[in-house]
This record gives structure tokens, C-alpha cells and sequence, in this order.
């Protein structure tokens, strides 16, 4: 167990240490995709937050995204802000994010399952709808900010190093609430919704609050979007795309697991990116994630991690059954000629009693 | 003696089907009270009806006088009455501590101030919570289970721990649907003990059971449901000499008569 623990810190220091230095190679593609697998963790972060804790599977997420990215935009427009001040808006993009995901939860949590799923994607229509065809949201043709006269060469990283920050602060507070008393009501209602609530778990209090923190994180990674892209248009703020790609990410990582997402993130959209630079036909690229999202809905149902995990704590099993076979290197402190079938049955007997 | 737990005139339609009608039972405080009655007799949809699992179309539920008619269920918790479900309900990707530690968290939440706004990231179950969980988890017998995800559990273990985890809450009264349906007779026999010692201690309990010796040994008091009906309610010894009890559960004679000619 500690050696586990001890692998996963060392793992997290290596991760994060690469991710601290990548923009310092000053390699303008390698920065400007790093940015995008950032946010994508931080928005299957979010995701997981919701989604992945209470089972309420959301394919809404782009909503808060584009709210994120037009109340940026809107905020730049009015005001022509331009400089540093651009981060200072994150929070406040998450903010409106927020607010609405009040209304959208009221409504959506009343329903589960595909009911759920249905509404999520009919909310998300709407919000694109709107953004394409209302005058102040710019219509068809957007908003685009005010030119930033940043260096091209590095003009990426402080969007870089922002997305990091909210990436890692999301995974924290992910951490956090997983083990508070509100993680464990949201996985509560994964399970038995109604059993909980018979248990005096206010259910939909705890639903709401996880898909309003869910929305305020996606809202600012939103907001981060806008002068990092430099536009503002509905068909990629509102992007049924980006629903679909964090949900796959969760799924690919290991769904409702903590470090799932992230992990899903980190492997699939360092590929997007690519696909979006290297691969001509951008029919091809989505073809080939079509085929991963298959192969990992019928070989890896629950995701790697939690299947590698199982595969690895089953040969670890194995092995030890082997050696004690052997009479190679009894448990320790068991004596030398411990029945086998008794230490072999040691490592399982937990997880099958 | 006290009513604690009264139904008056409870009726509840699905459909055509009426599921319960004009259903008015007495649980006495401090009593263990049975609820018998063919499948079908409308036992469960009347501990749905008390726990708020579903809304009564007429009539009303006191509790201790207060009327509870319609409220939800974690109203219906917070104010003293648990229950469990006939198909056991556990948390299967929570730990069997973890399933304690959500239960605990209304009786954690009234004794602090705050509401909403109080820390949303304490810890799940503080030292007392868990110490208390775990005394419970003696109780019942299966401690040496609290880190295992409750999946893994068998049947009569998650009966054990559904019974567990409502009691971590303190209700005064605890609504069993069927405690011994499926489990095997030595497991039974602990939790008939358990029943008697927590009566003991004052609880009451009002009871679901088709194993008529559990529900005889136990019971003070025996209701017998018919088609959503009382149809006879007393003591065990009463209840199993009434025709009427036998006739809910064979049908008549008569009937029977009519389908043997038939």
C-alpha cells in the first residue's frame, strides 16, 4: 500500500514537473496544443465533479463553456479591454457560468438518466441557438477581441500557465470533496438516490452544488478561451463536440474515479491536437476517436485505470499464489511451512469473502 | 398506551389498482408491532406512504401526533423514523464504514450551526461518528466488514448493514420490511435478538414479515392487512386462531369450493 502511494506522489511530481517547464521550449505548436489538453483536464475535472461522483451523466458542460467564453467577450467588447487585465475575468465568467447553472439544474436535476442526458443536450441547444441568432451575442459572426500586441513567440504562455493553475486547483478541490461529507453524499446518490434520500441526504441541495461548482470551473476555462483563441463563435463555444470529448476522456480514464479524467485528458487530446495539425482530413482523426471510444466501450467498460488497476492487483495475486507454491518467500511472519492454500488465499480474501 | 406512529384512513390508487384503502393501523410506543398480509395486501405501499416514498391520495400519517402526511423522505428520517427495504438498499461502491457515515450525517448536521453555508469539506464522519458506527457494526456483527465496499456483501450482511446504518441515526422507530426474507435461520435468529435488545433500550419497531414464527415470537401486536385493509389487528395468540387470518391468506372457503367445482 505505501509503495502504491509512494508511486502515485512520485508519478503527480513528474507530472507536474513536465507540465511546469513544456512552454519553456519555446515551441510556439507545443505550447499553443498544451493549453487546449490543459483545459480539457480541467474542464473532465469539472465534468467529473458532477457527472462522474453523482452518475447524472451531463452532455450540458458546453453550456457553461460558452457562457464562460461570451461573457468574456461581451465584457471585452463594451469595455475594449486588452493586457493583463484579460485573467482577471476568469472568475467572473465562472461566475456567470454559475448562475446559470441554477436554472439548468433546477430544471435538468428533476430527471435522471437518459431523461437527464435528453434535457442536458436540448438546454445546450438552446444556448447555441441563442448565442447564433441574438444581435448583442453577435450572431453568426461573433465577437473577436481587441488585438493583444503580445510576442507570437510566447504569447501562449501566460494562457498556459493560467489553464494549469485552474487545472490543478480543480483537481484539488476534486480531491477535497471526494472524501468530504459532500463527496460522499454525491457518490451516495450515484448509488441509491432515493435510499439516500431516505437517510436524510438533501439530494437535490448536493446535486445542484456540484453542477453549479462543475459550471463555475468550466465557466472560467470558458472565459480563458476567448482572447486565447482570439474568438468568440457559437458554433465552437457552444461545441457539442466538447461535451462529447470530456465525457469520452472520463469514460477512457476510468469513470467517477479521481484521477481518471485527468488521465483521459492527458492521452487523448494531445492526439486531438495533433490530428487537428498533422492529419489532413479532419474526418479521419474524428473516424480513429470514433474507433477508440468503441474499443473502450467493449474491452475497458469501466476505463484503464480502474481496469489496469484491477489486471495489476490480480497478477501481483497470482504471483504471490505462485510463490507460495513454490515455498519461495512466505508471507512474512508466517511460519515456514504455512499451508499454501491458507496464504494464498491472503490477497483475495478482502475482495471476496 | 400512546399511539407513536399512526395511519388514519390512508388510501393509495396505481391506476385502477387500489393499493391501499381507508388503511388505519396503531403502532404503540415502545412496542414491536407486525404487519402481515398476502402478497399484493398492500404492506409495502403502506411503509412507503409512512417514509414519504410516494404521496397518499387520501388520509393522514401522525407521528407522535404530528401530522407527517406527504412529507419527503428525508423530512420523514430527520424526524425519528427509519426504515429499511424489503430488496436491501446499500451504497455497493461505499465502503460499509462509508455506508454508516452517510446516515450519520443528519445526526452530525443537527448538532452544529450553519446550515448551507458550514464547511463543505469537513471530512466524511468524525472521530465520534465513526467510533459510534463502529459499536454498531459490533452490534449486528459484521465490523470486521466497515472497509470493505459494500458489494461484496451477501444478502443477510446488507440486511445487517441496512439495519446498521438506520440505527446510527437514533430514530425512534424503525420500519423493517421483511428482515428475514432470504436470510438463513441462524442469521435470522440474530437479528430477531437484535430487535428484542433495541426494544429493549426503547425503540419501536413495526415489522413486515411473511416467517409467521419470527413475526409471532417477536410481535406484541399483530396487524393483518387484506387487499389494502386491516382486517384484524391483536396479540399473536389472537391473530393466529382468527379465521379471518386464514381466509386473507387461502381465501375463503366458499371460493374455495366455487374453484374446486369449477
Amino acid at each position: 500500500m505505501r509503495g502504491a502511494a509512494l508511486w502515485r506522489a512520485g508519478g503527480l511530481v513528474v507530472l507536474l514537473a513536465a507540465a511546469a517547464v513544456i512552454p519553456l521550449a519555446k515551441n510556439v505548436t507545443v505550447t499553443h496544443v498544451g493549453v487546449f489538453v490543459l483545459l480539457y483536464v480541467g474542464a473532465a475535472v469539472a465534468w467529473n465533479i458532477f457527472s462522474g461522483f453523482t452518475g447524472y451523466i451531463s452532455l450540458g458542460a458546453a453550456v457553461f463553456f460558452g457562457t464562460g467564453v461570451y461573457t468574456v467577450a461581451l465584457m471585452s467588447k463594451h469595455l475594449n479591454l486588452a493586457g493583463g487585465i484579460v485573467f482577471a475575468l476568469y472568475p467572473l465568467a465562472g461566475l456567470v457560468a454559475a448562475v446559470v447553472a441554477v436554472p439548468f439544474g433546477l430544471v435538468a436535476l428533476r430527471v435522471r438518466r437518459h431523461t437527464f442526458v435528453v434535457v442536458t443536450i436540448a438546454v445546450f441547444f438552446i444556448f447555441q441557438l441563442m448565442a447564433s441568432n441574438f444581435s448583442w451575442t453577435g450572431a453568426t459572426t461573433g465577437i473577436f477581441p481587441p488585438f493583444l500586441n503580445w510576442d507570437p513567440a510566447t504569447f501562449d504562455m501566460p494562457f498556459y500557465y493560467t489553464a494549469l493553475i485552474i487545472a490543478i486547483a480543480s483537481a484539488v478541490l476534486a480531491w477535497a470533496i471526494w472524501g468530504s461529507r459532500f463527496g460522499l453524499q454525491l457518490r451516495a446518490i450515484r448509488d441509491d438516490e432515493d435510499r439516500a434520500r431516505g437517510l436524510g441526504v438533501k439530494t437535490m441541495r448536493a446535486k445542484l452544488t456540484a453542477f453549479v461548482i462543475s459550471g463555475f470551473i468550466t465557466g472560467m476555462l470558458g472565459g480563458l478561451y476567448f482572447y486565447f483563441q482570439s474568438e468568440a463563435l457559437p458554433q465552437y463555444a457552444f461545441n457539442p463536440f466538447f461535451d462529447l470529448t470530456i465525457a469520452l476522456m472520463a469514460f477512457l480514464g476510468g469513470f467517477g474515479t479521481l484521477s481518471g479524467p485527468i488521465f483521459g485528458a492527458l492521452l487523448l487530446e494531445p492526439y486531438l491536437g495533433y490530428a487537428q495539425f498533422q492529419v489532413s482530413n479532419a474526418y479521419v482523426a474524428e473516424g480513429v476517436l470514433g474507433a477508440l471510444f468503441l474499443v473502450v466501450i467493449i474491452l475497458l467498460p469501466r476505463g484503464i485505470l480502474p481496469t489496469a488497476g484491477e489486471k495489476l492487483t490480480a497478477l501481483r495475486a497470482s504471483r504471490q499464489r505462485r510463490a507460495a507454491a513454490r515455498g519461495i518467500g512466505p508471507p512474512p511472519g508466517a511460519p515456514a511451512g504455512a499451508a499454501p492454500a491458507g496464504s494464498a488465499a491472503g490477497p483475495t480474501a478482502r475482495s471476496a469473502p | 398506551m400512546t399511539a407513536l406512529l399512526r395511519t388514519d384512513g390512508v388510501s393509495k390508487s396505481f391506476g385502477g389498482v387500489h393499493a391501499l384503502s381507508d388503511c388505519s393501523i396503531e403502532v404503540a410506543r415502545g412496542s414491536i408491532a407486525g404487519l402481515i398480509g398476502p402478497n399484493g395486501s398492500g404492506k409495502t405501499t403502506l411503509f412507503n406512504m409512512i417514509t414519504g416514498y410516494g404521496q397518499v391520495d387520501s388520509g393522514d400519517v401522525y407521528l407522535d401526533d404530528a401530522k407527517i402526511t406527504n412529507l419527503a423522505p428525508d423530512r420523514v428520517f430527520a424526524l425519528g423514523i427509519g426504515r429499511t427495504f424489503q430488496l436491501t438498499r446499500v451504497f455497493s461502491r461505499l465502503t460499509v464504514m462509508e455506508n454508516m457515515i452517510v446516515a450519520a450525517h443528519y445526526k452530525e448536521r443537527s448538532g452544529e450551526r450553519g446550515g448551507w453555508l458550514r464547511n463543505p469539506f469537513a471530512r466524511a464522519g468524525g472521530a465520534a461518528t465513526r467510533q459510534r458506527a463502529m459499536e454498531l457494526l459490533e452490534f449486528t456483527g459484521i465490523a470486521k466488514l466497515a472497509g470493505d465496499r459494500a458489494e461484496t456483501l451477501s444478502y443477510g450482511q446488507r440486511k445487517l448493514l441496512e439495519l446498521s446504518y438506520v440505527l446510527i441515526a437514533d430514530p425512534e422507530i424503525i420500519l423493517l420490511d421483511e428482515p428475514a426474507g432470504g436470510v438463513n435461520p441462524t442469521l435470522i435468529g440474530t437479528i430477531s435478538e437484535r430487535i428484542r435488545e433495541l426494544n429493549r433500550q426503547g425503540t419501536t419497531f413495526l415489522i413486515v414479515e411473511h416467517n409467521m414464527e419470527f413475526v409471532m415470537g417477536l410481535c406484541d401486536r399483530v396487524t393483518v392487512l387484506d387487499n389494502g385493509t386491516p382486517v384484524v389487528s391483536g396479540a399473536p395468540d389472537v391473530i393466529r386462531n382468527d379465521h379471518r387470518v386464514l381466509d386473507a391468506y387461502l381465501g375463503t372457503a366458499e371460493e374455495d369450493d366455487d374453484s374446486s367445482a369449477a
